[in-house]
């Protein structure tokens, strides 16, 4: 597969001793990663392993807390984008870094267009650009249309192409393919090869099993923020690199799950072939009554928009909603909180979409539930003061106030904040989108507790989490998602990680199983 | 859990502004009070009660044009149309006066209703078609100014203030006390009240602060805004019949003088120009500022040209020290 | 093969200015008493350079996804300034359009400095330093006076050979050794990069402060090439408040009007040049249709209302309702 020279040869880049917090999180802990020129090296991992963290160290957007990298054997250190793009390294996010009101040429240039007199020369631009996209497969995209104009899988070709364009030692792929059509990928994949042979450094983050098989010379597998295991492509079967990906430290205890009962019918939330754009296929579930109910899979496989879908923030969904079996139109947030529906939705980031961090925790607190404290829009104070005072004491908020800005308390504490706003208005269908996301285990531990007796208490809940972990100890199903469809659901004694991670991937679970026996 | 109790108790026994001073605000109130012992030192009938009423008196019509400024500027956006929001308001009410008896007693109304149609114009742009808010104003106000050169055929309307906009403008209900005063006062009540106790107030401080945040809360964000833009064309208008009745008659060129002090009083009075955050206090204070600077401005006798470069030095500066907290956060 | 349909693309709102400036204006002309004849193009050209050195002033600011209130006084200032200094002989001249357009190029500097550097809203930051602009104007000129090289004057406003209205050459040589540059320079482009998308912008490595700071500062260096031309048609100066706001309001119409995008990355000062002339000709078609002249503001304000709220309709494309709050 690979040249013996090469083999031999002195690393490119060599990261160690790794170590990055965001606040008082651990992405990365003394990680480590060598990269050789003329290989292509694959990295695995579940979600929050800090596969994301490692790329964007490497590709100059955060700075490391701990630790050295070693490009030829010098210690370098990037303060930008642009500083490690100078060095040879270039990256293809996944969300793209193109700019769309500029032409492909332009954008394929960007960093270093050819200049005459000191000014760009266009001409000379498209033919660089032309080169380019014909070196990525990509010859159909004129140079001269703009990126806006692209329909999204061109969009991610040209990306690769930009990425080519600056010759870079080291190309970094993150779910690069994910929007490609297959015929797109074949032709990437054969260019990648190319440029292993020419002696290029290729690092390939993707979430399909298939794809780092046929491509990948070497493979590390991340959990923790750690490198568990670094070791030659195809040595390792299906099975067993989901072993290795699983072994989460397990620091949660969940309530107890209550043995499997009947629900009442009809179900509080029914969706019937829900699609929006590409990104969300023919979704169907349900959600009963008294049931937490999981959505799982790797980041970023349709879970946020079907949240939002159902929430009325998206436009043009297509299928149907159906709310204690009744057909329901929601076209916006106001219409999904109104009684006769009763969802509440804790978004994704709370600081932008949760919170509204310079204003009180009082004011933060009612805002979801105004129309419960208010008669003809004017605010009963003491109506108001009453139904917080329950809600600080339910949740436990810990603050030096009512009247001290949201920002200043803790994110466990904010978070609370978040859910009691909601809880507020009483609904009946909470979804959930990663609430733990980020905050300390203490209060991981009283959110699970709340759900579960929230549930108990007749309320519907999805839950959407990128831990695994959470999703079997708090969920009584658990849906996996992968490219925006549900590919499986798993209940009871299947609720495993292994299958979770399994399913995830979008391994064989017929195989998964054989193997295990 | 009960001392944090007694002390909120304790809390809301006490007004919110001396639990909170916002350190703009605390400026404010001491440049009132620099400017005022500069003024003393020019002329003794500075700090005389007469002199200070007939401040307050000015200070009015500033007051009720940055009331709606302030409402918009809350929510993140500005009203460039406050210029000609306020000449129609004025040429609008005295023209309705030329109508009769009938014309006469709708002569307010009807000035403050064209100025809400100017704010419903801008609100739909801003909230529901998303234009840039400085951008559909800037509109607006030209075709508004439009309006009024057709209908005034290029000179200074003939038509004069009725009786009852004489009266609120410069009459004395309570002896001493100009009726201006008082309407300011009310108005600022109203805006107290509807900023701090009602769903529309706080749904204005939300937007301002995240409007992503609030929409996701389940308000009809748009509805807000679009309420805000009609409040601030209204006030505006309402400023512009109070002009009108003070100086009999309306103007061409009335509002001009009042777009760029108004945005000052708003954020010299410690409202982020970014939204979200301020109180009504801090506009009280940046009014009386604004007027007294232009009041010593011209008991020192400083020229137009003077005043202006002062305003935006004074402006700019002030933006710089409170205006760009948010951004660095 | 299939180029031009790609340089139609590119050059479609500009085109389009083209266009309805060149239909607008052939309807003037057909219509005017005098018809299509060398001095009604003078007449016409010089009354349209002012606003399009303006416009382009704006443009520049506008592709940053910035905005500029106080262009209209820069234009003012300067005019003021030019009814002092470019006066004398040939040399003193020369200092007097140097020491004009060093001082519009302070200006603008001084708003990029505010704006990007001081990281203030650029819409309160400009009209507060336009604020400060027309002080400065008015201790210039507190009424209305003052005098221009005649010479100067009379050479940049009369025509070339008779026939070609020396502004509209006057406009090209700015166009060439402003634009032209700035256009297709890293600077230039990273100015629309970081008006079409700033994240992406960042993530590509480009000079994104440097960039908007130098649109704001050649916009002072335009608007005050604008002041100039203003100084060489009326010989005198006046810090006419109404004046500077009503140009600083026109620029945004005509750039509108020229296609150029006011969320920014979109747009050239070619297509707000033409935006500039057909602004100016309403004025023109008011007058030739025998108008009242009163009518002028009115339309103007409603071509400006009609033009912004065009822009909306890339609104109904949304499919995600959280990118209305961007």
């Amino acid at each position: 597969m690979t040249s013996p020279e090469t083999a031999t040869a002195p690393p490119l880049l060599s990261m160690s001793g790794i170590s990055k917090f965001y606040g008082g999180v651990r992405a990365l802990e003394k990680a480590e990663l060598t990269v050789m020129p003329g290989r292509i090296h694959a990295i695995l991992g579940e979600n929050g392993a800090g596969k994301s963290t490692l790329i964007k160290i490497m590709a100059g957007v955060v700075a490391p807390d701990q630790g050295r990298l070693l490009l030829d054997g010098r210690e370098v250190s990037f303060a930008s984008p642009a500083d490690a793009a100078a060095s040879g390294i270039a990256c293809v996010f996944q969300e793209l870094s193109l700019i769309p009101d500029l032409s492909v040429a332009d954008n394929i240039c960007i960093s270093n267009p050819p200049r005459r007199f000191g000014l760009i020369d266009r001409q000379a631009q498209r033919v660089i650009a032309a080169e380019a996209l014909a070196r990525a497969g990509a010859d159909d995209i004129h140079p001269r249309i703009l990126v806006k104009d692209l329909p999204l899988s061109r969009r991610q070709m040209v990306e690769i192409a930009k990425a080519l364009a600056r010759k870079p030692r080291i190309l970094i792929l993150d779910e690069a393919t994910s929007a490609l059509t297959a015929g797109d990928v074949a032709k990437v994949f054969a260019v990648l090869k190319r440029f292993r042979s020419e002696g290029m450094a290729l690092l390939y983050i993707s979430h399909r099993m298939h794809e780092i098989a046929e491509l990948a010379d070497e493979c590390t597998v991340f959990r923790n923020g750690r490198n568990v295991a670094t070791y030659k492509a195809g040595t390792r079967s299906e099975t067993e690199v989901v072993e290795m990906m699983i072994g989460r430290e397990y620091k949660n205890v969940f309530p107890p799950k209550p043995a499997h009962v009947s629900r009442p019918q009809p179900p509080v939330l029914e969706c019937r072939d829900l699609g929006w754009d590409d990104r969300l296929r023919n979704i169907s579930l349900t959600v009963g009554e008294g049931e937490v109910v999981g959505l799982g899979g790797l980041d970023g496989q349709g879970q946020r928009d079907l949240l939002l879908a159902l929430f009325g923030v998206l436009r043009g969904t297509t299928g149907e909603i159906l709310i204690d079996g009744k057909p329901q139109t929601i076209a916006s947030p106001a219409r999904a909180c109104h009684e006769n529906i009763g969802m509440a939705l804790i978004p994704e980031d709370r600081k932008t979409e949760g919170l509204m961090l310079p204003m009180t925790v009082r004011e933060n607190l009612s805002f979801a539930a105004l129309d419960r404290v208010a008669r003809r829009g004017i605010i009963d104070r003491d109506k108001e003061e009453e139904l917080i005072d329950g809600m600080v004491r339910l949740l436990g908020i810990k603050t030096a106030g009512l009247d001290i800005p949201v920002g200043a308390l803790s994110g466990g504490n904010q978070q609370k904040v978040v859910i009691a706003k909601w809880l507020m208005r009483g609904p009946r269908l909470i979804l959930l989108n990663d609430p733990t996301r980020g905050i300390d285990v203490g209060t991981k531990q009283e959110l699970y507790a709340l759900l579960r007796r929230l549930a108990d208490q007749g309320a519907a809940i999805l839950f959407y989490s990128t831990d695994y972990d959470e999703l079997i100890g708090c969920c009584d199903r658990v849906l996996v998602l992968y490219d925006g469809s549900v590919i499986n659901e798993l209940a009871g004694d299947r609720l495993t990680e292994r299958a979770l991670i399994a399913s995830a991937l979008n391994v064989d679970q017929a195989r998964m199983t054989e193997a295990r026996i | 859990m009960s001392d944090i109790t007694g002390e909120r108790a304790m809390e809301r026994r006490l007004p919110k502004f001396i639990r909170r001073i916002d350190p703009a605000v605390a400026t404010a109130f001491g440049c009132i009070l620099l400017l005022l012992v500069v003024g003393s030192i020019y002329s003794t009938s500075f700090l005389s009660v007469e002199y200070l009423l007939q401040q307050l008196k000015v200070a009015a019509f500033l007051g009720v044009i940055a009331t709606g400024m302030m409402i918009v500027i809350l929510l993140g956006q500005i009203d460039l149309s406050v210029p000609w929001s306020v000449a129609v308001g004025g040429m609008m009410a005295c023209a309705a006066a030329a109508f009769g008896h009938v014309g006469e007693a709708l002569a307010i109304p009807f000035g403050i209703l064209c100025g809400m149609a100017i704010g419903l114009a801008n609100g739909v742009g801003v909230a529901y078609l998303r234009i840039p808010s400085m951008i559909i104003t800037l509109a607006t106000n030209a075709v508004a100014q439009g309006l009024m050169v057709v209908y005034t055929g290029g000179f200074s309307p003939q038509d004069s203030a009725t009786a009852a906009m004489r009266y609120i403008a410069t009459g004395f209900l309570v002896p001493g006390v100009p009726n201006a005063v008082i309407i300011w006062a009310l108005i600022g009540a109203a805006a107290v009240f509807a900023l701090t106790r009602t769903t529309f107030g706080r749904s204005v401080y939300a937007i301002g602060n995240r409007e992503r945040a609030a929409y996701l809360s389940g308000i009809d964000t748009r509805r807000v805004v679009l309420i805000a833009f009609v409040v601030s064309g209204g006030l505006s208008a309402f400023g512009g019949v109070l002009l009108a009745g003070y100086a009999s008659k309306a103007a061409q060129s009335m509002g001009d003088t009042y777009l760029l002090p108004s945005i000052a009083a708003v954020v010299l009075g410690g409202t982020s120009i970014l939204g979200g955050r301020g109180s009504y206090l801090g506009t009280v204070a940046g009014v009386i500022l604004i007027t007294l600077l232009q009041s010593i401005l011209s008991v020192m006798q400083m020229p137009e040209a003077g005043r202006q470069i002062i305003y935006g030095v004074v402006i700019v500066a002030m933006l710089l020290l409170y205006g760009r907290q948010r951004r660095t956060e | 093969m299939k180029e031009w349909r790609f340089w139609l693309a590119e050059q479609r709102q500009t085109l389009m200015a083209i266009g309805i400036f060149a239909v607008m204006f052939a309807i003037y002309v057909t219509n005017h008493p005098a018809g299509f004849t060398a001095n009604v193009v003078q007449t016409a050209a010089n009354k349209s350079v002012l606003l399009a050195f303006v416009a382009m002033a704006q443009t520049l600011v506008v592709i940053t996804a910035g905005i500029d209130l106080s262009v209209g006084m820069i234009f003012i200032l300067t005019n003021c300034l030019a009814s002092w200094l470019v006066v004398g002989g040939a040399g003193a001249t020369t200092l007097g359009v140097i020491a004009v357009l060093g001082s519009g190029l302070a200006c603008g500097i001084l708003n990029g400095l505010i704006v990007i550097y001081g990281r203030l809203q650029p819409i309160v930051a400009t009209i507060a330093t336009g604020a400060a602009y027309f002080g400065i104007a008015l201790l210039l000129r507190p009424y209305p006076g003052g005098s221009v090289n005649e010479g100067l004057a009379d050479a940049l406003t009369g025509k070339l050979f008779g026939v070609i209205p020396a502004s509209l050459v006057a406009l090209a040589a700015v166009v060439l050794v402003v634009w032209v540059p700035f256009s297709r320079s890293v600077l230039g482009r990273a100015a629309y990069a970081s008006g079409s998308s700033e994240p992406a912008a960042y993530m590509s490595g480009m000079p994104i402060r440097r960039a908007k700071f130098l649109a704001y500062a050649l916009a002072g260096l335009l608007a005050s090439i604008g002041g100039l031309f203003l100084t060489f048609f009326t010989y005198t100066g006046e810090a006419a408040y109404a004046s500077g706001n009503a140009y600083t309001l026109f620029s945004i119409a005509a750039v509108v009007l020229g296609g150029v995008s006011l969320f920014g990355g979109k747009g050239s000062v070619i297509g707000a040049i033409f935006g500039a002339f057909a602004f100016r000709t309403i004025g023109d078609l008011l007058f030739v249709f025998d108008f009242d002249p009163l009518w002028q503001p009115l339309f103007q304000g409603v071509v400006l209302l009609i033009a912004v709220s065009l822009g909306a309709f890339g609104l109904f494309r949304v499919r995600n309702r959280l990118e209305w709050f961007g």
